[in-house]
């Protein structure tokens, strides 16, 4: 009974201050990659053809590459363990997920090891991105045939 | 220049802090945390909010994974106004190749280079 109501004692109170301080690192985490990200587009923008909006796929691909190096030498998981979400959450989160599934199941062999598993930890967020946007663009699609909204 | 930096790094960080709210006060796992906000992204995209987002933020848009939602909606409604109902399907994946393609391709070059450790995720 004492037990429980310590328990109890301790879930009430830790939260609040934990979340607070984890929320505060997940936004200087977050907004750093994305600052960094932003930075690359207008490298893109600069030095090569791209518009504003066409240079989110080189910047995107740019991280990954980065996230590459981060991830193969353990860095990407000291940010992580700072950063929880605010790592986890750009771009290079998915990377980073995708690359340390590889270089993981490497020892299982090429096709079973790295190719069955590569999509292990991301492949949630492609499987249910699609899903979602098969949903939102057809009832998108129907909602404008039959004249409700317009594109 | 200055100030899309900082647009950039609020509106991205405010990504990573919903997920992180999502993570901590939801209980949720990071795998359902991305996976939300993927879905949350594409829904933007479906009202036509997130495009607005991009011009404002940049990369503070373009970055988080709620903009690769947003970009497998946007190919699928382009295709679709196009080509009507079977371009949902067809145009998926038009705009978004790269974050997937560079994944893949610097996930196996990392599996050649680097050796396992126990630190990598």
């Amino acid at each position: 009974m004492e037990q429980k109501q310590f328990d109890k004692l301790v879930e009430r109170q830790t939260p609040k201050p934990v979340l607070f301080v984890n929320i505060l690192k997940a936004f200087l985490v977050g907004g750093t990659i994305c600052t960094i990200g932003q930075l690359i587009t207008f490298f893109y923008i600069r030095f090569f053809s791209f518009t504003e909006r066409t240079a989110a796929n080189p910047t995107v691909a740019t991280m990954v590459f980065i996230v590459m190096i981060l991830t193969g030498t353990g860095l990407y998981k000291k940010i992580s363990q700072f950063g929880g979400a605010g790592s986890a959450v750009p771009v290079t989160g998915f990377g980073n997920a995708v690359i340390s599934a590889a270089i993981e199941h490497k020892s299982e062999g090429y096709v079973l090891g790295i190719g069955g598993n590569i999509f292990k930890l991301a492949g949630s967020v492609i499987v249910f991105g699609v899903l979602s946007a098969f949903f939102v663009a057809l009832i998108k699609t129907i909602l404008v045939k039959i004249g409700v909204v317009s594109w | 220049m200055i100030s899309s930096l900082i647009t950039s790094f609020v509106v991205g960080g405010l990504f990573c802090v919903i997920g992180q709210i999502l993570m901590d006060a939801f209980k949720l796992t990071p795998a359902h945390t991305l996976s939300t906000l993927v879905v949350f992204g594409s829904i933007l995209d479906g009202f036509g909010l997130y495009e607005p987002l991009i011009d404002f933020a940049g990369a503070g848009a373009t970055i988080p994974i709620t903009s690769f939602g947003n970009s497998l909606t946007h190919g699928a409604l382009a295709e679709a106004e196009k080509h009507g109902l079977i371009g949902v399907i067809t145009g998926m994946f038009e705009v978004t190749s790269s974050g997937i393609s560079a994944a893949i391709i610097f996930g196996v070059i990392g599996a050649f280079i680097f050796q396992k450790r126990n630190t990598t995720y």
